[in-house]
């Protein structure tokens, strides 16, 4: 996947967790916490549908990483280099 | 194999004799075993069973759902336990780990009361009904009120000062005892703290109950353990009930299974929802235990027990409107540990009017206290069916001060004590809320000390109630998830 997709694919994952928040303008730097209403067990929810839809493992200690888009781009980029984007079923 | 004899535990009436085995249709090997079928349990359970592996559900009692539990009695009484009502939070962890169909039936309920000698008012029980109270009725400045809400957002899990809840009132309320009780009583009764438990608790729990108003489940509890398990059966969760597991097997420092009777099913994980000290002083051999860790965890406190007296209204009597949930007391000052007293003088009331089991036209009152087990637990059985009378008596005395014909009107009377949760959930010391602050470090530590085993339910005050403990759910099937996944991982062939 591009740096784009996986954008795509969290913001995806972010769709399905948080159906009510609107994502279509989130911004890649601001963290999404600030943006939208997501709380620490979102983001466990997230995690887990990563690990779900990619095989991902995201060590407890590196959630912090998952902050912002950005953030998410650049730590899943090694992991995701080999995969497909999955749409929302 | 027929044990028409062996009276399964929940049975102590001995009306159910168990026939036939609970097991029979269950597997010998699961990825999942999940021990005990409270809220925690369940949503592990669902979370797990939906992410494609093989789950199972021991539960010891005939019935599903913990201390989420209900009774019916004849005269079509339906009576509901822990159904008082739960924050916000609770529709969005329905819908994200149950779906709609339960998340839909979350309502806000429509009238919280107080009612003792210090103030007698109405609130929504939203964040700014507390502030016009503390501002406008209790006089207290609302920068003071602003900056006590922002020490209490800014408080988290990882920052405990030390401070007690009491130090943290002193500190922005001095000497307000009338403020005290307004913002401790309802914490006091929905997990059993007290103001000498951590200002860390007092904060997190706070920020999320006292700020949106309370809400509860249409349909009754027993619709929703009804519907939870339609959902647990669709994701392929084998769930039985009326199975005691007496033992978590493990083998070289790893979780083996669970052994129910003389029949061990294995797994590569467990979670157990069983209490955190029955957890690792009666279900695990000691010998697999770090020595140092397990005698700090047993150090561990509980939170207190409850009593409850159930009051069934007959068939086309009706109830004034007085509220949804009612604090009441007739003690001059306030003190959280006296909550708990016996035969105390502070009980909350939960009306149910009809519109919680649309249909049916039907009222219900329970009232609840917290409890102290040492005060039930050696009493001879005269001392308690006593005990027990008294207070039935006590609760309709108290509550005839609001609805003076309630007498004439209640066809059903019924009381449970720490002893009656002790033995429904087996939990130690009946634990209505599981163990104070200390506790969840122990919990959340179990996987170091036995690899493949983990504690779901409520633990340490924060992870406690409906929400709580579901949440803590989610919490521990994330981290089965992360474990079967790496555990696969491994086996793969390397490419
Ligand atoms: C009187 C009362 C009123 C309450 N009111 C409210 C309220 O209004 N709102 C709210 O949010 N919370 C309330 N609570 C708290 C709330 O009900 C609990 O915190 C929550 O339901 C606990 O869920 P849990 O997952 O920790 O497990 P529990 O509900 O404690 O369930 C544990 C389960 O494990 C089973 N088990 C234990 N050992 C074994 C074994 N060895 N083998 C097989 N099964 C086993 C037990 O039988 C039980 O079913 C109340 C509690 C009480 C007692």
């Amino acid at each position: 996947m591009t740096h784009e997709e996986i954008v795509q694919a969290v913001k995806d994952i972010i769709h399905t967790i948080a159906p009510d928040e609107e994502i279509g303008g989130l911004n890649l730097t601001d963290p999404l916490r600030d943006q939208i209403e997501l709380d620490s067990m979102d983001f466990l929810d997230i995690v887990m549908e990563l690990r779900k839809r990619y095989g991902v493992q995201v060590p407890e200690d590196d959630y912090k990483e998952l902050a912002t888009l950005q953030g998410c781009a650049d730590y899943l980029a090694p992991h995701l280099a080999d995969h497909e984007l999955v749409t929302n079923a | 194999m027929s044990r028409s004899t062996h009276y399964f535990t929940g049975s102590r009436d001995g009306k159910r004799p168990s026939s036939g085995d609970a097991l029979d249709k269950a597997k010998d090997h699961y990825d999942v075993v999940v021990v005990g079928s409270g809220l925690a349990g369940l949503t592990a359970a669902n979370i797990l069973g939906r992410a494609g592996h093989s789950v199972c559900v021991l539960e010891q009692h005939y019935n599903f759902g913990g201390m989420a539990t209900w009774f019916k009695r004849r005269g079509g009484h339906v009576f509901d336990i822990s159904l008082h009502g739960f924050p916000i939070g609770m529709k969005k962890t329905c819908r994200k780990y149950w779906g709609t169909s339960i998340s839909d039936r979350i309502v806000q309920l429509e009238g919280v009361r107080f009612d003792n000698p210090q103030f007698q008012f109405n609130t929504t029980f939203t964040r700014e009904d507390f502030t016009h109270k503390l501002v406008d009725v209790f006089g207290c400045a609302s920068r003071t009120v602003e900056a006590f809400y922002e020490t209490l957002r800014a408080m988290n899990y990882y920052d405990d000062d030390g401070r007690t809840t009491a130090e943290l009132f002193e500190e922005f309320f001095p000497g307000r005892n009338d403020v005290h009780r307004l913002l401790m009583e309802p914490i006091s009764y929905a997990n059993g703290s007290t103001l000498e438990d951590p200002a860390i608790t007092y904060g997190i729990v706070f920020s999320n109950f006292m700020s949106k108003g309370v809400y509860t489940f249409t349909g009754g509890t027993d619709l929703l353990i009804r519907e939870m398990r339609a959902i647990l059966a669709r994701n392929g969760v084998d769930v039985f009930g009326r199975s005691q597991v007496d033992e978590i097997t493990v083998e070289h420092g790893r979780v083996r299974g669970v052994r129910v009777g003389t029949r061990e099913i294995r797994a590569e994980t467990v979670v157990s929802n069983a209490g955190l000290k029955a957890t690792i002083e009666r279900l695990v051999a000691p010998d697999h235990f770090d020595d140092a860790w397990l005698d700090a965890a047993k150090q561990t406190k509980l939170n207190c027990s409850s009593t409850q007296v159930y009051m069934g209204l007959g068939p086309g009597e009706d109830l004034p409107w007085i509220a949804d949930l009612f604090f009441t007391s007739t003690r001059p000052e306030f003190d959280s540990a006296s909550l708990a007293d016996l035969h105390g003088q502070s009980r909350t009331f939960s009306f149910y009017y009809p519109k919680v089991r649309p249909g049916t036209g039907r009222h219900t009152v329970v009232s609840s206290m917290n409890a102290n087990w040492s005060d039930w637990a050696d009493l001879s059985e005269s001392d308690y069916a006593a005990a027990k009378a008294r207070l039935e008596e006590d609760t309709l005395k108290a509550l005839e001060v609001h609805v003076p014909d309630i007498r004439s009107k209640v066809t059903h009377l019924e009381s449970s004590t720490p002893r009656s949760f002790a033995f429904y959930t087996q939990h130690t010391g009946g634990a209505s809320f599981g163990t104070k602050f200390e506790g969840l470090r122990y919990s959340m530590e179990l996987p170091q000390q036995i690899e493949g085993l983990y504690h779901s339910g409520s633990v340490g005050i924060i992870m406690s109630g409906w929400l709580g403990a579901a949440n803590y759910g989610a919490i521990t099937a994330n981290k089965v998830d992360a474990r079967i996944a790496s555990l696969a991982a491994d086996a793969a062939p390397s490419s």
